[in-house]
């Protein structure tokens, strides 16, 4: 037990292998200057050691080639190290178009995940390997943080808003699912297991799963539970935008402004009528009548309905 | 500038060399003092300027619901108690004990004016109508009638009354540490303790008289004149 | 080699300033700088002993992955307080109010501070401060964090979230006061001569300290009123349900947190200067650089707090700009390590504890600042945000940087402060326990950030038992190293050697007076015609 103790977690995406090198490197960095300054001083101590009790040593100012010399040099490393880490932020940053994906809602003191298909779970995530999976994070309370160490990645969960954050898993196996960011009494206990499987193996979990109801079905329910349907008809009426090709659209504001219909923007016009809807408010709220993962299942609905251009047969 | 003549009658306290270097520290001191004043009135000016922008109708909405003419008359008074303010120092350095007696009981007047009337009517009726997050939030019809005239949405217009509060609450709170100030100074404007040549507690006084006096001039267009008047 | 006279045997003069006056008032009621230094040093010491029983607590009960001793509501309570009282009623007072009350004056050739009784109120606030923060502990604790992020904090929180920042936002008004009257000093009440590149390094250093203090705290006190507020009136400010932005207070609290902990460094870096400077009996290579050094930091410290937010949702762009600043802010940093080094080349070095806590303090700090890069750095931060490599970062820098140099200071000037030696071969011996069991305990913490163990975790993988087990031994020596100065400093004052007024040799103002110095501290003003005159220079001038 004593030997068996990890000094590195496993490198199971893609952007792990990337993120080492630049971590190795910067190890290396730290090594070598603090082994550098280590022996300086070291041997400075040693060899000018006081040798008589009043012994008072030549005196020097300065020397200003030097300083400029640990000075630019330095600040060209910080340069080098800035863009080289910048970019894999952005690597990090920038899910690929294709990336499946996958719904997480944080609360005090679990994970629930949504797959699309239909699959919910709690306190896991099951994904494809070799394929990319973007998640789209809220919280139903406070600032939780999807922290998946063998992926190197991390992302702030926050109420009020979506975050998101994305993987490419290259090895199959377990891995360790850690909330990372303070939430309260049960933060430590916020953990779980992200599991990675083989392609075949994924696609049986997903259908062996009771709930498989897709998610967009899920929110045509709940679309017509709430009455959604009795002002946004397919015609659309006086001051109510039809739901069809919403979703991507370029929405003008009673502003002025033009802003794209995205999931921020679904969630804030279902939550909060504002004149960020566009429209005047006649709209009632659903704050408090649904959660973050009913509002998720709706938006995957009105996703459902087609983006602009696309001519798709609406479910009404 | 000090008089030398007099200015060694005027006590200097024992770590200064003498009268001139304790006056400059002190108010070198007040003046940073004042920049600390800055960055704390800053952070809600921070949280103001994020919410106009991203709530700029309820902004506007609330803004509408303030009373303008109390905001008008507050400018108007301050800037009066700043000149009579300044007026004093005059007089100080002039060594008119009276006429420093007087500049500074005007100033306190209106001061004083200031926080009786912001209390006791702005914010009263604020209560009244219903305008007070955390208190009492229940707009009245008629405040709900211009909230709905600017498509506002109600929690973003109590958050617009939040700092309304905040800033000119802490504003008003430094109006009367203001009025203590100026008690005390009229105090040892009465003993003669600051016609003597050694008019710097005065100046020091008017200096933060003065800053309150700015930052209220910020806070008045800033929170009553939002989108203008033409309604 | 000149040489320097050392008195052979010293005396303590007749009349100094701890007994110029006897009784509980001439200490509560004092105005008297090197007095109120002590009024400080009782206290903070207090605090040191409260936030180190947490920390002992926590280290503890990390001993088992599954928790040793406690439930985690009670361990969260624990790390908040732990921060909270290191930070606020320790760290940040420390140098600024027990070296800096003592040395300031006395170091720039004045009498007093500008505003002597400003200073003993700036100390009653403090105690009032942490009596207001003590009583929130003992009423059950606060459990957010000392970050007190939203909504957490205002919102969600069970603790007693409110007392607590009441007593941090008091605590803010006393260093706001002392920082004003710091500033004041050195600007106006300076001796003939003292221009300002005569001035130590260690009032350079102050210096911008106090000009942090001055701009940073106010920005925590109002950002803690608003959280009141919200607690109180649950008003919305913070709440996204209520159209309030929880990033917000990110914004507010880190714009205040990150000057907060260059005010934590500065003033150790620049008790370095002084304690190299003696130590080699060598003017600081590099002096002008050193000063500026200071005042960049503390420039560039307001511009780089988005890098605690790089993965809260603000922009990639705010991003890319605060990580640049915050690389621009490491590079003083280093300037001022490179120039101590090479103020040892053919310097006379000492073996005595104020040095070996500053060579102490060059290694950790150096590393301290480096590990800083990787979390400056945007893509190595995202899997090292919120883990232990963070903890481990700022322990190095706050820890194996800003409380060696307390101790190396407290070491230096504890025979000005109190007339009397403390003994040499101890002190040596606390130094090595201290350096070999932060490392051992801080160390490991590097390995268990990088596999991605998180922190404030009260229970965690099995794992990363073994690095936390090797942690908490580390602990425990360190613990026992802070614990031997406490007894030997109070055995000195008592029954250490006569110092005489300059045991180590050292030039500066306050080695030309008495040790412990009358209260006046000069029997005639100064004149100062240079810094750090240890002799004649050498043709080398850069």
């Amino acid at each position: 037990m004593l030997c068996s103790f990890p000094l590195k977690p496993p490198e199971a995406s893609t952007l792990s292998v990337e993120w080492d090198y630049l971590y190795y490197f910067l190890t290396a960095l730290t090594i070598f200057f603090s082994g550098l300054i280590f022996a300086a001083v070291f041997y400075f101590a040693i060899k000018y050691r006081r040798r008589e009790k009043n012994e008072v040593p030549p005196q020097n100012e300065g020397n200003l080639m030097l300083e400029l010399t640990w000075t630019i040099i330095p600040s060209l490393i910080c340069v080098f190290i800035f863009v080289w880490s910048a970019h894999v932020f952005m690597r990090a940053s920038s899910p690929p178009a294709n990336a499946t994906e996958i719904f997480v809602v944080g609360k005090q003191w679990m994970w629930k995940v949504q797959h699309p298909e239909g699959p919910r779970e709690i306190n896991q995530l099951h994904v494809p390997v070799n394929e990319p999976v973007r998640l789209t994070m809220t919280s139903e309370d406070v600032i939780h943080d999807f922290g998946v160490p063998a992926f190197r990645i991390k992302r702030d969960v926050v109420p009020g808003m979506y975050s998101t954050e994305w993987f490419e898993a290259t090895k199959t196996g377990q891995y360790h699912l850690f909330c990372d960011q303070f939430c309260g009494m049960g933060h430590s206990t916020m953990v779980g297991t992200i599991f990675v499987m083989s392609p075949e193996d994924y696609a049986h979990w997903l259908t062996s799963q009771l709930n498989t109801k897709p998610m967009f079905a899920s929110g045509e329910l709940l679309y017509t539970q709430l009455g959604c349907n009795t002002c946004h008809t397919p015609d659309g009426k006086p001051g109510v935008p039809p739901l069809a090709g919403l979703y991507g659209s370029e929405v003008k504001l009673q502003n002025g402004k033009t802003v794209t219909a995205d999931d921020a923007y679904l969630r804030e016009s279902i939550l909060g009528p504002e004149s960020i809807v566009g429209y005047p408010p006649t709209m009632p709220t659903y704050q408090g009548q649904l959660n973050e993962e009913e509002v998720l299942q709706l938006i995957a609905y009105i996703k459902s309905l087609g983006s602009p251009g696309e001519r798709k047969a609406t479910k009404q | 500038m000090a008089d030398a003549a007099h200015a060694s009658a005027a006590p200097v306290a024992h770590q200064f060399d003498d009268f001139e270097q304790q006056t400059i520290a002190d108010t070198f001191g007040m003046w940073l003092f004042l920049a600390t004043e800055v960055l704390f009135f800053g952070g809600l000016f921070c949280g103001y300027s994020l919410y106009r922008n991203l709530y700029f109708e309820a902004f506007t909405a609330g803004s509408h619901l303030l009373k303008i003419n109390y905001g008008a008359f507050y400018t108007v008074l301050l800037i009066c108690s700043s000149l009579t303010m300044a007026l004093g120092v005059r007089a100080a350095q002039l060594r008119r004990r009276t006429a420093l007696m007087v500049l500074v009981s005007l100033t306190w007047i209106m001061g004083f004016a200031f926080v009786f009337v912001k209390l006791r009517y702005e914010w009263y009726g604020d209560y009244l109508e219903g305008l007070v997050p955390g208190l009492n939030w229940a707009p009245s019809r008629e405040s709900m009638e211009m909230i709905n005239h600017f498509h506002a949405a109600g929690p973003h217009v109590a958050l617009f009354f939040i700092f309304y509060f905040c800033m000119t609450g802490l504003h008003a709170l430094h109006m009367v540490v203001g009025l203590g100030l100026l008690t005390t100074l009229l105090i040892f404007a009465k003993q003669g303790k600051v016609t003597g040549g050694n008019y710097n507690w005065v100046e020091l006084v008017g200096l933060y008289w003065h800053f309150v006096d700015i930052v209220w001039i910020f806070l008045f267009p800033l929170l009553y004149l939002i989108g203008g008047r033409y309604v | 080699m000149s040489t320097v006279a050392v008195e052979l045997t010293p005396t303590l003069p007749e009349v100094h300033y701890l007994n110029a006056d006897y009784g509980w008032r001439s200490w509560l009621f004092t105005t008297d700088h090197k007095r109120i230094a002590w009024l400080y040093l009782f206290a903070i010491t207090g605090f040191f002993a409260v936030g180190g029983l947490m920390a002992t607590l926590m280290r503890l009960n990390l001993i088992e992955p599954q928790g040793l001793l406690m439930e985690p509501a009670s361990y969260n309570k624990l790390f908040t307080a732990h921060g909270l009282i290191m930070i606020f009623f320790f760290l940040a007072p420390s140098i600024p109010t027990v070296l800096g009350n003592f040395l300031i004056p006395i170091m720039i050739g004045a009498r007093d501070v500008a505003f002597p009784k400003l200073n003993l109120l700036s100390w009653y606030i403090f105690m009032l401060a942490g009596s207001v923060f003590m009583f929130s502990v003992i009423r059950g604790g606060v459990d957010t964090g000392w970050t007190l992020y939203t909504p957490l904090s205002t919102t969600y929180a069970n603790g007693h979230v409110l007392s607590a920042a009441v007593g941090i936002f008091i605590s803010g008004f006393s260093s706001i006061l002392t920082g004003l009257n710091f500033m004041v000093t050195i600007h106006k009440m300076r001796a003939p001569g003292m221009t300002w590149f005569r001035l130590p390094l260690f009032i350079w250093a102050l210096y911008a300290t106090s000009v942090i203090f001055i701009l940073a705290m106010p920005v925590i006190a109002i950002t803690l009123a608003l959280i009141a507020l919200e607690r109180v009136f649950h008003v919305g400010i913070f709440d996204p349900a209520l159209g309030g932005d929880p990033i917000l207070f990110q914004h507010l609290f880190w714009f205040f947190g990150h000057p907060e902990v260059y005010i934590l460094i500065l003033p150790s870096m620049g008790v370095m200067s002084e304690l190299v400077a003696a130590g080699c009996r060598k003017r600081i290579f590099g002096y002008s650089f050193v000063a500026f050094s200071s005042v960049a930091i503390a420039a560039i410290s307001f511009m780089v707090w988005g890098h605690h937010m790089f993965l809260s949702g603000q922009s990639l762009y705010a991003g890319f700009v605060f990580s640049a600043l915050s690389f621009a802010v490491a590079i003083p940093s280093a300037i001022k390590v490179f120039n101590w080094t090479a103020t040892m080349h053919k310097g006379s070095v000492s073996y005595d504890a104020p040095m070996l806590y500053a060579i102490g303090f060059i290694g950790l700090f150096t590393i301290g600042g480096l590990t800083g890069l990787f979390l400056a750095s945007l893509g190595t931060d995202v899997h090292l945000h919120d883990t232990y490599f963070v903890v481990a970062h700022f322990h190095y820098v706050m820890v194996g940087g800003a409380i060696m140099g307390y101790l190396g200071g407290l070491h230096l000037w504890w025979p000005k402060m109190t007339g009397k030696l403390y003994p040499e071969a101890w002190a040596r011996f606390a130094c090595l326990l201290v350096f070999a069991g932060f490392n051992l305990t801080f160390g490991p913490q590097f390995i268990l950030g990088y596999l991605g163990m998180p922190r404030r975790y009260a229970v965690y993988a099995p794992e990363f038992q073994v690095l936390n087990v090797m942690s908490s031994a580390g602990a425990s020596i360190l613990a026992v190293g802070y614990l031997i100065p406490l007894i030997y400093f109070t055995w000195s004052a008592f029954k250490g050697p006569v110092a005489g007024p300059n045991p180590w040799g050292a030039k500066g103002l306050e080695w030309t007076i008495p040790s412990p110095p009358p209260t006046n501290n000069f029997d005639e003003t100064p004149i100062v015609t240079e810094a750090y005159a240890y002799g004649p220079e050498e043709a080398h001038v850069g």
